[in-house]
């Protein structure tokens, strides 16, 4: 069966253990995202310290609702920015989107995705490309805020 | 064309042979076995052949120029009109064509909010159209098993003129909560707008008795017949409805192309929504006067191509008989259901009997998200759709994110029925929950 292109091992593991799930406390900002097409729906947060290049992800803590896709991206997300630099992590997410948006057709970069690669297949499935993309749309959006927040308090 | 079996099923094979697209193969070989019907059916070649040639033969603006090409094009539209309209029971007068359901529910919603904004600057309405201007301390009654079609323009009226949405709740069991109905119903209820047959539970609501009790009370009744004009014989003079709104999409007919009927003074008595050329009586500098109904509904050059295309839909569905689709399909829904109980950990949302129940069926596999779900049956090349269905509400009401639903129409079969069970087994078997 194709499909099991799709659903790699390494996506099923997270999905039947996810890492780093449940919200946690201290944090600088929370988000919350939903996938209009199904209904899916993430909640994450973010922690960071340090400023400009130094700027680190001390946590990401994450609640979600939605499916095997969906559930061990944010997993795999985790584990590839938690403690990482936020240059790093956009980075990762760049690349990510890209691979994502690539019908199958990107090299992905397995240095800067690591696990990640293995969501490589969704990207022949356009139905669930958004539910690969959702945590990870939810982190953008969490550090630019957290970011903008910090170095607002530098000022 | 077809005859009835004894099991009253009809003969899927000589139906399935008019439809090009379910001779096709999906996901490297796979037979395709189409159960997404409730979102847009298959076409028969019959209505593409009549596509191809209103353009190939006919083609013209309709309503606009004189020329014989004109004459031809503005004669094929007014007869597709008629015989849409003769199919659920209506004269041509009454039938007007919008894009699709959505948009004729919008042509309603529209009429309120456009005639209440005119009344708030001053212009005269004719009497007739005063019961089209709300505003705070009116109210719009919906249910909550309503597509978002049907739901989110009645909020934004109310966000607009002030009014109050209120709703009818659902039973644990997936019908409306008619119980409500009494208190919900009040002279401040202006408008009623309700779903025939839900498109995510299947529940075939009391339309006409709902509308007997809304007229009780002088309201307008609106009814989504998305879901039923496709599947049963209905005449919209029994529905005891004011305005009807369908789409052509979903009943064989080109994508483009839905419908409004409403009772001729109703119609007359709505402004217009869209506006510019085609519906209007006379234009000057100052001011317009419009065109009667349906004109003055139908703004701007119309989908010709599509009405034709719809008429030959309609044209097809006749001839094999809308009492015996419904049975068809019935007896489908008989065996899809009983199927569906005998899976463990499979639980159906909405009725779990054949009761006053349409063919559209939706389902939650304990432990596995919907999602999941389909991707597995698509890879065995069985189309369902998954996700909340355009109806996020009716998910929360039973506390699901989600469901996977498998609609039926003519040309699916009782092998149809067993792919599917087969194909929810091989999930179970995937995902590790059996
Ligand atoms: C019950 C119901 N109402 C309204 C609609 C909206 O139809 P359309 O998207 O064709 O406008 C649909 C289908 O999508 C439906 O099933």
């Amino acid at each position: 069966m194709q499909v099991e292109a799709l659903y790699q091992e390494i996506i099923l593991d997270h999905y039947k253990r996810p890492h780093g799930r449940g919200l946690r406390e201290p944090f600088n900002t929370e988000v919350h995202h939903v996938n209009p097409t199904c209904g899916d729906e993430i909640t994450l947060r973010v922690l960071i310290s340090g400023f400009g290049d130094d700027m680190v992800i001390e946590d990401v803590s994450y609640e979600s609702q939605g499916c095997s896709i969906s559930q061990a991206s944010a997993s795999v997300m985790f584990d590839l920015v938690a403690g990482e630099t936020v240059d790093d992590a956009l980075r990762a997410q760049e690349e990510f989107l890209h691979v994502m948006h690539s019908r199958g057709e990107a090299e992905p970069d397995e240095e800067i995705l690591g696990d990640a690669v293995a969501f490589e297949g969704v990207s022949k499935y356009p139905a669930r490309v958004k539910c690969a993309l959702l945590g990870w749309m939810a982190l953008k959006d969490a550090v630019a805020q957290a970011a903008a927040a910090h170095e607002e308090e530098l000022d | 064309m077809t005859s009835l079996s004894t099991a009253g099923l009809l003969d899927v094979e000589s139906i399935k042979a008019d439809f090009p697209i379910l001779s096709r193969t999906v996901r490297d070989g796979r037979k395709l076995v189409y159960l997404d019907s409730g979102a847009t059916s298959q076409k028969p070649r019959q209505v593409l052949d009549a596509e191809r040639e209103f353009y190939e033969q006919h083609n013209s603006a309709v309503h606009r120029g004189a020329h014989q090409l004109a004459e031809e094009a503005t004669d094929a539209y007014e007869s597709a009109r008629q015989r849409i309209a003769a199919f659920v029971g209506a004269p041509a007068s009454e039938l007007v064509f919008t894009r699709n359901a959505t948009e004729s529910i919008n042509l309603v919603a529209y009429a309120f909010s456009n005639a209440t904004d005119k009344a708030r600057q001053g212009v005269a309405l004719p009497e007739s159209t005063q019961r089209f201007v709300i505003g705070p301390g009116d109210e719009v009654l919906v249910t909550e098993m309503e597509h978002h079609a049907n739901l989110v323009p009645w909020q934004e009226l109310c966000l607009k003129t002030g009014a109050t949405l209120r709703w009818l709740g659902l039973t644990d069991e997936g019908r409306l909560d008619l119980e409500g109905l009494t208190s919900l119903l009040t002279e401040r209820t202006k408008v009623v707008s309700v779903v025939h047959q839900s498109n995510i539970l299947g529940t075939i609501n009391p339309v006409h008795e709902i509308a007997r009790a809304a007229h009780a009370v002088g309201a307008l009744v609106v009814v989504d017949a998305c879901q039923s004009v496709p599947h049963m014989p209905l005449n919209v003079n029994d529905l005891g409805a004011d305005l009807v709104a369908w789409s052509g999409h979903k009943m064989l007919g080109p994508t483009g192309i839905g419908c409004l009927w409403g009772r001729a003074e109703v119609l007359d008595s709505m402004p217009p929504f869209l506006t510019g050329g085609s519906m209007i009586e006379t234009v000057f500098m100052e001011g317009s006067t419009y065109a009667p109904p349906p004109q003055r509904f139908e703004a701007g050059v119309p989908m010709a191509a599509q009405a034709i295309g719809l008429a030959a839909a309609v044209d097809y569905l006749q001839a094999i008989g809308m009492p015996a689709i419904a049975a068809h399909e019935h007896a489908l829904t008989q065996d899809v259901v009983a199927g569906l109980a005998e899976i463990p950990g499979v639980r159906i949302i909405g009725p779990a009997n054949t009761v006053d129940r349409g063919s559209a069926v939706s389902f939650v596999v304990d432990g596995v998200h919907p999602h999941d779900v389909g991707q597995i049956l698509d890879s065995l090349g069985i189309a369902v759709r998954v996700g909340h269905h355009c109806a996020w509400p009716v998910c929360r009401r039973y506390g699901v994110p989600a469901t996977t639903r498998a609609t039926f129409y003519l040309y699916n079969g009782l092998d149809d029925v067993t792919a599917l069970t087969d194909g929810i087994h091989e999930v179970r078997r995937f995902w590790g929950v059996s």
